[in-house]
């Protein structure tokens, strides 16, 4: 197989970093609010509430899914989804529930300090 | 934590080659499968409706990629798919793939052995524990002009006391005869303070050695031998331990042998092969020993406290000095001015091979940038011949990186296959290069390729792969896609970029070739200068044979214990010689008498009438021989006599010195008929003290004896019957047979007494060319590295050039078709190829003046700016790049132009 690769420029790399980690983030909360669930239905329940985010290119929660089971925050198995078909579902580990906590309160933090930062004025920094 | 859980969930992915196609593809299925639901549900037909989820769920190329990314290692599957792939394109180009491994084994086959060397002989010449704190102690009288000048016992003793040092040993080499085994044989040994042993740090392999404690005076009579010996002299008998031996028919006792690598860490060869260990003292009270100011020829070696250094012992030491000169001022004039020095042990035992060693070193370094500026060039090359398939492949979507990561793997592959061939190589040749090495580079250890050597190897083969894959690799990494893809055939012109890089490629190559073969010359023409210097006396047809009179301790037993008797055997001895088969002439001198043997045998000089007191006397190199030795070697006489046989042990003693003595010592005098005394030097036994006044008979021309770089070193030579040395040789000229002279000689010898070893026979021819062995080892792997990058270079200038005519075929049958003359192309493409070797030459000048001012200290006889060489080899340099570059001249010349025109 000669190798071919992908190209990806730069800036597209950046941006795939990122929505990989809100990706994971929104997915593990969805885990933990809804409880088992297959794919399908997170990158459902991600888009109703994201609005644009997973509009399209859903298929990129797929490696996102993988890596947060390799990571041990989630564990899978096969099951038998509503109308009786076999779905893969996801669940929750106690690692990804701990998991869970720490990235909320960072970004909680992060979102707070940021706020502060855009309400200070130009008078109150001399 | 979280990345660590991951990394081993790959490595298991990796490791197992799991690839988890199924599940996914199942996920995305299904997936698929709701999302087509919906979209029927919301109203979509059925064709709309799978569309609309697919386009929803965007690349599933992408999304596979990237689940398998996620999946195992990456990196590491992409360098297996690389490699691979490598051994796929290398294996379809055979003849490019083995020229260019070929090349990379030379250089680093070369590069790993001469590392090899100087690993052994540089960076751990002591196979001993912490041999950074092993000194050598050595006395100097700078105001009487003497180094190295010996230890008295006092000051022995006092050192032992000083606190600097754990463990001070005395050392005495010697050589004995060995009897009381089944052949009698020369040993080497040597008489050291008990301590030696265990300052050294070596335990026996069989019985034990010295106690250090051990304090009783004068020798024991028991002795500690080699392997080597126990091996060649008693046949590795088991039960050797309380065997007894003689040593010039004195009886010892083996109570120990050292373990097959031990060897003494002496300056000489012979030192380094001491067979034996005798143990030695002398008295505690100083009114029984010798005295302060006496000096005796004994080396004297130490071991520092621990964690002390060099210098700061060095300061202790010479405080303590200062306290001792002022103690005993009569013992130690002011004008001597008495210093003690310390050296360690590595650096005197290497100090004067190292640069030579750094000078190979630096020569095989340049052969393997050479043959990697060739691989280059190759890779080149070949890379531009690819350019359309890289295109190609950038077109399809690679990206660059991955391409450049792909073609350095190919370049590393192509290394580290030349490092594996190399080793290899290097590893069948151990025993050749063995024995190419000079026996006088120290060699404590044993030339082995150890993981030092093979981690050095590997790191060469990967700077080398990553030297000359950068090349073509960034290259490829900046194609103009467009431009490459439209041109049809080969590339009309390649890119400017690239044929300057080649071009400078070249240039590099003839500079750093010609740097090599400068200092090839350089060291040829030392080599040739010292090699047809005159001699002073003609080694032609003439040959030593060495025997030694024993001496044993108790005299009764001593049957050569006079002059008298010793003089009856010698006459003896010179008659039966000339009886010998081809024998015209014969003579007998004492062993300093050999030429070139680089023995310092030297004595203190006392001239009558010269005021001595309070001073130093000078050393000159003193030496017995019986009258006809002077005309068998045929050193001419320039004033007075030689010795006859007047001269015997009844008359006053008489000397002949050398004109360089003459010019020392009595300058615008005439020296026939001054007196002089002899006292005792650095030398060996039978060197004692003479015992009247010597008088000056005759003066003899200068020869290179000692020295063949100097001719002027002062000489002295007394009567063989007046003065008798126990340590023996007999020369012979006339049309000898050289295999059959020792075994005839000891006959002869042995028929007059038959405990006398007799060896060391050579002849004088190999004597001199033995004293230049180490010259000649280095100036031979300089020449052949010199050669090598000559070749490589012709390669390099040939391929870059029949690559540019194959690239300008177009431009040359247009040309041609236009009326130019074939004359003139010829003469086009051997300017180019003219004007790189040119500009090399140019380089390489500059280059070659700096290393060659590095290496002055290694010319003779030749300025290191020597027009001659330099000129000769930059003609010879210019000679080789025109004749590589005439066969692609000739083939560009032969172009037919209706081929040329129509090939697209």
């Amino acid at each position: 197989m000669v190798p071919v690769g992908n190209p990806k420029s730069d800036s597209m790399t950046e941006k795939t970093d990122v929505l990989q980690g809100t990706l994971a983030l929104m997915a593990l909360k969805t885990l933990d609010v809804l409880g088992p669930l297959h794919g399908y239905g997170i990158a459902r329940r991600i888009e109703q509430i994201s609005g644009d985010l997973l509009a399209v290119n859903q298929g990129t929660l797929y490696p996102v899914l993988l890596k947060l089971e390799q990571e041990g925050a989630i564990s899978s198995e096969w099951g038998a989804s509503e109308n009786n078909r076999r779905a893969r579902f996801y669940r929750l580990t106690r690692l990804g529930r701990k998991l869970l906590e720490t990235e909320t309160r960072d970004w909680e933090q992060t979102a707070a300090i940021i706020a502060r930062f855009f309400a200070v004025k130009a008078e109150d920094l001399t | 934590m979280r990345f660590l859980r991951r990394f081993l969930a790959r490595l298991k992915n990796f490791a197992t080659g799991r690839r988890d196609d199924k599940r996914l593809r199942e996920e995305m299925e299904e997936h698929l499968a709701r999302q087509t639901e919906e979209n029927l549900r919301a109203g979509m037909n059925v064709e709309e409706a799978r569309r609309q989820a697919v386009m929803k769920f965007g690349g599933v190329g992408t999304v596979r990629e990237d689940y398998h990314a996620e999946q195992g290692l990456p990196f590491f599957e992409n360098l297996l798919q690389d490699s691979r792939f490598a051994i796929r394109m290398l294996a379809k180009s055979p003849g490019f793939t083995a020229i260019a491994v070929l090349t990379m084994a030379l250089g680093i086959g070369a590069t790993t052995a001469i590392f090899s060397l100087v690993d052994a002989t540089l960076l751990h010449p002591l196979p001993y524990p912490h041999p950074e704190e092993l000194v050598r102690i050595e006395d100097d009288l700078p105001g009487a002009g003497a180094t190295d000048a010996g230890i008295s016992i006092p000051e022995f003793k006092d050192l032992q006391r000083s606190g600097i040092f754990q463990y001070v040993v005395l050392e005495i080499f010697g050589s004995a005869n060995l009897t009381g085994v089944s052949q009698p044989s020369r040993m080497q040994y040597e008489g050291v303070s008990p301590a030696y042993f265990a300052m050294l740090g070596v335990k026996p392999e069989l019985g034990q050695t010295f106690d250090p404690q051990d304090q009783t005076p004068g020798f024991t009579l028991d002795v500690v031998i080699s392997d080597g010996l126990w091996k060649r002299a008693f046949g590795s008998d088991p039960h050797i331990v309380g065997r007894s031996l003689r040593g010039d028919n004195d009886l010892y006792r083996v109570i120990g042998v050292m373990p097959p690598g031990f060897r003494d860490p002496g300056r000489t060869v012979g030192e380094r092969n001491t067979e034996q260990w005798a143990a030695l003292n002398f008295p505690d009270d100083p009114a029984q020993g010798p005295g302060r100011s006496l000096r005796l020829p004994l080396e004297t070696v130490g071991r520092l406290k621990p964690g002390l250094t060099v210098a700061a012992a060095q300061s202790h030491l010479d405080a303590l000095v200062a306290s001792l000169r002022e103690q005993f001022p009569g013992d130690y004039p002011a004008d001597s001015k008495w210093t003690v020095r310390l050296v360690p042990l590595k650096e005197n035992l290497v100090g004067n091979v190292r640069q030579s060693l750094i000078l190979l070193l630096g020569a095989v370094g340049l052969v393997l940038l050479i043959g990697c500026v060739n691989v280059a060039n190759l890779l080149l090359a070949r890379a531009s011949a690819r350019s359309r398939e890289m295109a190609v492949r950038q077109a399809l979507g690679a990206a660059r990186n991955r391409l450049v990561r792909q073609l350095l793997t190919e370049s590393l592959l192509l290394s580290l296959l030349g490092g594996v061939a190399g080793l290899a190589i290097v590893f069948c040749m151990k025993g050749f290069l063995l024995r190419l090495i000079p026996e006088s580079l120290p060699r404590l250890n044993d030339l082995s390729i150890n993981w030092t050597v093979m981690l050095i190897a590997l790191a060469a083969s990967i700077a080398a792969g990553l030297i000359f894959g950068l090349a073509p690799a960034k290259q490829a990494g900046r194609l103009d896609l467009t431009t490459t893809l439209r041109t049809e055939g080969r590339g009309s012109k390649g890119s400017t970029e690239q044929t300057r890089t080649r071009r400078v490629l070249v240039v590099t190559e003839f500079a750093l070739s010609l740097v090599l073969m400068v200092a090839a010359g350089l060291l040829l023409r030392s080599f040739w200068d010292l090699y047809k210097a005159p001699l002073g006396f003609n080694p032609q047809h003439v040959m030593s044979v060495q025997l030694w009179l024993p001496s044993p301790n108790d005299p009764k037993t001593d049957i050569y214990g006079t002059a008298a008797q010793e003089a009856v055997f010698a006459r003896e001895l010179l008659r039966r010689s000339r009886l010998l088969p081809g024998v015209q002439e014969a003579a007998l001198g004492a062993e300093p008498s050999i030429p070139l043997r680089h023995d310092g045998n030297r004595s203190a000089l006392i001239v009558e009438g010269r005021q001595t007191q309070g001073k130093q006397p000078p050393l000159v190199e003193r030496s017995q021989v019986t009258p006809e030795y002077f005309h068998l070697l045929e050193i001419p006489v320039l004033r007075g006599r030689l010795f006859n046989d007047g001269d015997n042990e009844n008359a006053p003693q008489v000397a002949v010195i050398n004109q360089a003595m003459a010019e020392t010592y009595w300058r615008g005098e005439d020296p026939l008929g001054k007196r002089l005394k002899l006292g005792p030097g650095r030398a060996g036994v039978g060197q004692s003290p003479s015992k009247s006044w010597i008088t000056i008979v005759g003066v003899i021309a200068d020869a290179r004896t000692e020295s063949l770089a100097d001719a002027s070193v002062p000489l002295i030579y007394l009567s063989l019957y007046q003065e008798t040395p126990k340590e023996l040789a007999i020369f012979l000229r006339g049309d000898l047979n050289p295999s059959a002279i020792p075994e005839e000689v000891r006959a002869m010898v042995q028929s007059v007494d038959p405990e006398l070893p007799v060896y060391g026979a050579q002849t004088l021819n190999d004597a001199v060319a033995a004293s230049l062995e180490q010259r000649r080892f280095s100036m031979d792997i300089v020449a052949a590295f010199a050669v090598t990058a000559l070749l490589l270079a012709a390669l390099g200038i040939y391929g870059v050039i029949s690559y540019i005519v194959n690239e300008r075929t177009r431009e040359i049958g247009i040309r041609l078709a236009l009326g130019a003359q074939r004359g003139k192309i010829l003469a086009m493409v051997l300017r180019q190829g003219l004007g790189l070797a040119m500009a090399g030459a140019a380089l390489g000048l500059v280059g070659s003046v700096v290393v060659s001012n590095l290496m002055a200290g290694l010319l003779y006889g030749v300025s290191p700016t020597d027009l001659l060489t330099f000129a000769g080899v930059t003609l010879m340099l210019t000679a080789v790049a025109l004749a590589a570059c005439y066969i692609p001249a000739r083939r560009a010349m032969r172009v037919d132009p209706m081929i040329a025109l129509r090939y697209e």
